[in-house]
């Protein structure tokens, strides 16, 4: 919802908010510059606000991590490290298209921010398609959170090679579903704001001057895919 | 410098376009701090109405007006309205989307589509919180701890939810806020040139910015922990109660700066334009500003001291808290020092400026008994803390939110507020609080719980008078609002200044231009006001004519 609202500049026919000249110059800033700037440091607040946002998580990671290292050990051998390496790749990728797609506005190339775009668009779809992979088949074998946590037989003697689990492993499963389920939606917001962009740039408003949108989306990208940078050790790679 | 010409003469912003929806679209900071203003008034008047209903049922012991269980769910959503839906919101959202712009001389915030956004997501917050109240009260007291949030029955994921896009809210009008002071201030303003109610905001922004997202996670993993059972804070499932508790005061105790900064810095310009004296120690009060909202994150543990946590953390929170009481009292001895020697004016803003100072020392110096360990040991829980925090939240916020009202009023509607019921107003509110609550003072050092709906027959006097305290306090709080509302009916036409201040809002017209200013204006000095006159024939002030 904020990437999209926090764009202040496109204009405000409704409110006389626009300069008459200047289609995306809102009316109270001086020049794109100016506006540019503004809009640059907000979208820096609201990632600070995510890094909290995700902070909380990592924090309630730490305490549990310190209380009961052992259930982390055990977690860790339910997932596919494979599947999550791949998905690293995926998500640093389209990291690269984001910020290729930055440099395409800044230079005026519609053609190559709209494939740029698409790709980023393309990487996320594929990132949210290999998780779905992870999720259904953790679901099928009962690797659920919390009270629901009821693994198959099978599937425990796959991870755990008969060793008895401890009690509190489900907590370790409430921590990666909360952390990469919420990763997942930040995703999806990061999908529906390039959809946004997409058309924007289909209908030629970024340009050298005014590329703001193009920028701010492609820094909560990066920050999304930060967040992952993040997960997947904490999660997939413990010993 | 020149002074910038007073600019009047373009269509006001109230008439600048009409009708319903030129309201609902609007992206003018103005309206919306308006719509803020209504709003918030609302929530006052609810919540306070639940008060009421506590208060009268604490009348007697036993059930007078209701039964426990009803009792439980008044003090919950009394808690839960004044906090989540009033205090925070008020101040920021309302005088201050309404004057920061205008003080810094643009003609808007700097997302103004992301203002009018923060505003639909405070109505989509109450509705879901109004919504909770409706399916079936929560009774788990505001601050929803957990285990009994996460096993009732009640519609606690609801109201959780509520607060949670409330925050969202919050969070939004904090970036704008920053945003905006950052990069938009006016040829000549520096930092430390800016009004001090813009210092109140940006550090109130931060924590907002800060703060509220830990809030957000906090009451998600609450909503998840009820709907599927996650376990991290349910000790049925082995998860650790006491962390929510951590998480919920990481957010809530800067919160408490969020409800008390805007008020300060709201004070400070009172406190200057009404003893017509430079306000004293101006660095002293930004810099106390920032530290306020620096060391309100490192003392959440404060509230905790009987839950369970380390001595050792017990010992660091309680020093931490002290420190705490340096730039709150720096700021207490500013605005007396810079009435020393003024030419005090007792106008009705002054007047709830002074109540504040007095309520809020009181409350401040309570809080320093509460912050020593082994006093709150045995404080803890007790009516002791409720006073101590009224005095702060009610006394801080509510005196300068109803001194800010009646101080930029005129500003906001072109009118000028009813002067006697607002002396009136601010008389029985400073009463009526104290009534209420000073007794409950004693009753907390004396034993008196907090959240019981009775209580022993030795108590019964105090909460009597505590109980008739709310009620003039109640009345105060309608006559302060019949006040100004009545003036847009009848109240004399307001000049463009009516207080003889400097800051640039009063540079503008009264109700302002839709564009507040053509061109953004050099600044002014906002404490010095030697340059203006009182001026008979508009009963205002207007530019003395040498600097014409």
């Amino acid at each position: 919802m904020s990437e999209a609202a926090i764009d202040a500049d496109a204009a405000h026919e409704d409110d006389d908010h626009g300069h008459h000249d200047e289609p995306f110059l809102g009316h109270h800033f001086k020049d794109h510059d100016h506006q540019f700037n503004t809009g640059k440091l907000g979208i820096w607040l609201f990632l600070g606000q995510e890094l909290l946002f995700f902070g909380g998580l990592f924090c309630a990671y730490a305490i549990y991590r310190g209380m009961h290292p052992e259930i982390f050990v055990e977690g860790h051998h339910f997932l596919d490290v494979n599947l999550g390496a791949i998905n690293t790749c995926v998500l640093l990728f389209s990291s690269l298209t984001a910020a290729w797609s930055v440099r395409m506005a800044q230079l005026g190339n519609k053609k190559g921010l709209m494939l740029m775009i698409a790709l980023t668009i393309a990487c996320a779809f594929g990132f949210l398609g290999i998780k779905y992979i992870e999720y259904s088949h953790k679901f099928h074998e009962g690797i659920l959170w919390g009270q629901l946590f009821a693994p198959s037989p099978e599937a425990m003697e796959h991870a755990m090679h008969g060793v008895e689990a401890n009690s509190r492993l489900h907590i370790f499963f409430s921590i990666y579903f909360v952390m990469t389920g919420l990763h997942g939606i930040h995703v999806i917001g990061g999908i529906i704001a390039y959809a946004w962009l997409l058309k924007r740039a289909a209908a030629g408003h970024f340009g050298p001057n005014y590329y703001g949108p193009v920028d701010f989306i492609a820094l909560y990208w990066h920050l999304v895919d930060l967040v992952w940078i993040f997960l997947f050790p904490l999660l997939y790679l413990i010993h | 410098m020149s002074a910038p010409a007073v600019d009047v003469g373009h269509a006001d912003y109230l008439k600048h376009a009409k009708g319903i929806l030129s309201w609902l679209y609007t992206l003018d900071h103005k309206r919306i701090g308006v719509m803020y203003l209504i709003v918030t008034s609302v929530s006052l008047l609810l919540g306070g109405a639940f008060a009421l209903l506590v208060r009268a049922e604490l009348f007697t012991a036993g059930p007078t007006i209701m039964e426990h269980d009803t009792y439980n769910r008044m003090f919950t959503l009394h808690g839960a309205v004044m906090v989540f839906l009033f205090i925070i919101p008020s101040i920021p959202a309302a005088l201050g989307n309404f004057v920061l712009p205008i003080q810094l001389g643009v003609k808007d915030v700097a997302f103004p589509r992301l203002n009018l956004a923060s505003f639909y997501i405070w109505v989509l917050g109450a509705c879901f919180l109004m919504w909770s109240m409706y399916d079936s009260a929560i009774d788990t007291g505001w601050t929803f701890y957990t285990p009994y949030s996460s096993d009732n029955a009640n519609a606690v994921s609801a109201a959780a939810m509520g607060v949670f896009i409330l925050g969202f809210s919050s969070i939004f009008t904090g970036i704008n806020f920053i945003a905006t002071i950052n990069k938009m201030r006016p040829k000549g303003m520096t930092f430390f040139k800016m009004p001090l109610l813009l210092w109140s905001l940006y550090a109130t922004s931060l924590i907002q910015v800060l703060a509220t997202p830990v809030l957000a996670i906090t009451l998600l993993l609450l909503t998840l922990e009820r709907t599927m059972g996650l376990g991290i804070f349910n000790p049925a499932l082995g998860g650790d109660p006491v962390l929510f508790q951590h998480f919920f005061w990481f957010y809530s105790h800067p919160a408490v700066y969020i409800m008390v900064l805007p008020g300060m810095g709201v004070i400070s310009e009172l406190i200057a334009t009404f003893s017509r004296k430079r306000i004293f120690g101006y660095s002293f009060i930004a810099f106390s500003s920032m530290a306020i909202a620096f060391l309100g994150f490192l003392v959440w543990g404060h509230h905790m001291f009987t839950s369970g946590q380390s001595k050792t953390a017990s010992i660091i929170f309680s020093a931490l808290t002290f420190t705490v009481a340096i730039p709150s009292a720096i700021k207490v001895f500013n605005w007396l020092a810079t009435m020393k020697g003024g030419a005090i004016w007792l106008t009705t803003p002054m007047l709830y400026a002074l109540s504040f100072i007095w309520l809020f020392s009181i409350g401040g110096l309570t809080g320093m008994f509460l912050g020593t360990l082994n006093v709150d040991v045995h404080l803890h829980d007790t009516y002791f803390v409720v006073a101590h925090f009224h005095y702060v939240m009610v006394g801080g916020t509510l005196m300068a939110l109803f001194g800010g009202i009646y101080y930029w009023w005129p500003k906001i509607f072109g009118r000028m507020p009813n002067d006697k019921m607002g002396r009136l107003s601010a008389l029985l509110t400073f009463i009526g609080f104290n009534v209420t609550f000073f007794p409950q003072f004693i009753l907390g050092s004396r034993g008196m719980p907090r959240r019981y709906y009775s209580y022993l027959p030795e108590f019964q006097d105090l909460h009597q008078i505590s109980t008739v305290g709310a009620f003039i306090l109640g009345v105060g709080i309608l006559v302060g609002f019949a006040g100004v509302v009545m003036s847009l009916k009848n109240g004399k036409k307001a000049p463009a200044n009516p207080w003889g201040a400097n800051s640039l809002e009063w540079y503008c017209s009264s109700p302002p231009p839709h564009e507040n200013f053509k061109v953004q204006p050099e600044a002014t000095d906002p404490y010095d006001f030697s340059g203006w006159k009182w001026d008979k024939r508009t009963e205002g002030y207007v530019r003395k004519a040498s600097e014409a």
